[in-house]
């Protein structure tokens, strides 16, 4: 696809590899999933355009978050450069992509009302961001790695080290939030949230240590890639599953 | 015949205000220049009944003209310059309420020359919803609906939880309330979209 053909159709999320609405070991979830099966959509003009690319438009670029606090002083923590691509399921880049980032400080804490975690905040440290992905589909933030931290899913419970990523895409039903783990974390295996997803898919949410990317004498480097629905070729059946499947 | 895998969905989680909604936009229509003025007020609730006062409401809607601020719609730069069609906003922590102050979209072209309703696609992000949910607001009385493609693919006894219901009038603008509810006996109906 070039960036001047519209698909009239995208291909179904992979749902082998999303979480479910009901997973039970997310307690959060057992009063907020419908209980009735979702009604197929077959894409529309409405599915098929989307905010995307008038969004990307009109931000504002807000990429350093050691620094985006405006207090002249630098947040605490391990500084850490988050790069990657965003593409879609053919490869193809996705230029123009509003990514909006968040996460809590080096501490745990984020600087949220309601988290109530006692952990230092930083003033210097806001934990949002956000950038609009270059024509090669590339983003890089500057951040400070983000730590653990205990939640009240069940005793004991920490979240690992992540940071919160919203994308659009170029139409509504590329729409994406997840979240980009960090590798070797030893909370992954206990953590319902990453365990939402099978296992031999969470390569798809952690960012990968990449010494090419780390600056010397300044900050380690993680790439995190990010794959979006792509156009679908397939001719839809009516009534069928199709391309719903 | 896909050669890189989709990155998974992940909850939104309970901390994402001050990134994404602390500049909320409610206001999709700031010169008042792209349709009939409307306000869309409503609520989430769960399946206990208890409102949802963390979840983020994103709307994605055409123009009074039936127009979508997209390069994919040909009439796009018909769209008043600054009306992108775009609203997101967080459910209020005490009433667990949203409102947005718009248009009333236009009827917008459906597959295979039919015509769609007016209509407001609506994406709900939460903590406890692993991956958002897709709906839309219809309008009631509308009388598009009944030609409309997408409400006919939905079970009759249920398509009345995709309609806005009117609600009075607030400072001259029609107001219509349209509440979700994620799970249970009036559950919204929710499109794999």
């Amino acid at each position: 696809m070039t960036a001047n053909e519209h698909p009239d159709r995208y291909r179904a999320r992979d749902r082998a590899a999303d979480p479910p609405l009901d997973h039970p070991a997310y307690k959060s979830t057992s009063l907020r999933h419908p209980d009735q099966p979702p009604v197929p959509l077959d894409h529309t003009l409405s599915e098929v355009t989307g905010p995307g690319p008038a969004l990307s438009e009109v931000s504002v670029e807000d990429a350093d978050l050691t620094t985006n606090a405006g207090t002249g002083t630098e947040a605490m923590g391990e500084r850490i450069i988050v790069t990657g691509r965003v593409l879609d399921e053919d490869g193809a880049p996705q230029p123009g992509t509003l990514i909006e980032i968040w996460q809590c400080n080096a501490a745990g804490r984020y600087i949220h009302e309601g988290d109530q975690h006692p952990a230092p905040l930083d003033p210097n440290f806001i934990g949002r961001g956000r950038c609009v992905t270059d024509e090669d589909g590339s983003y890089r933030f500057l951040t400070i790695k983000p730590g653990a931290y205990p939640w009240r899913n069940h005793p004991n419970a920490w979240r690992p080290a992540h940071i919160h990523f919203s994308l659009f895409g170029p139409a509504l039903v590329t729409r994406l939030i997840t979240q980009m783990y960090f590798p070797g974390d030893p909370l992954h295996a206990l953590d319902p949230i990453m365990g939402s997803v099978p296992q031999e898919h969470w390569s798809r949410m952690i960012g990968a240590y990449d010494h090419d990317v780390t600056q010397a004498e300044w900050a380690l480097g993680y790439r995190f890639d990010i794959v979006l629905r792509g156009p679908d070729a397939t001719p839809f059946e009516a009534g069928g599953a199709g391309a719903l499947a | 015949m896909s050669g890189l895998p989709q990155t998974p969905s992940q909850t939104v989680g309970p901390f994402f205000h001050y990134a994404l909604t602390e500049q909320a936009v409610d206001r999709l229509d700031p010169d008042g220049r792209a349709g009939e003025p409307i306000v869309v007020v409503g609520t989430v609730r769960d399946g206990a009944g208890e409102l949802v006062r963390d979840a983020m409401i994103e709307v994605w809607q055409a123009d009074g003209g039936g127009r979508y601020r997209h390069p994919a719609d040909g009439r796009a730069a018909d769209v008043p310059s600054a009306f992108i069609g775009f609203g997101r906003v967080a459910t209020g922590k005490q009433d667990g309420a949203y409102r947005v102050s718009t248009v009333m979209p236009g009827t917008v072209p459906g597959r295979d020359g039919s015509v769609q309703a007016p209509h407001l696609n609506v994406q709900v992000f939460a903590r406890g919803l692993l991956r958002h949910l897709h709906t839309r607001i219809y309008f009631e009385g509308a009388t598009a609906n009944d030609a409309d493609p997408v409400l006919a693919s939905v079970p009759e006894a249920r398509r009345r939880t995709l309609l806005a219901r009117a609600d009075g009038t607030e400072d001259g603008q029609a107001r219509y309330r349209f509440d979700l509810v994620l799970q249970g006996a009036d559950e919204t109906v929710f499109f794999d979209a």
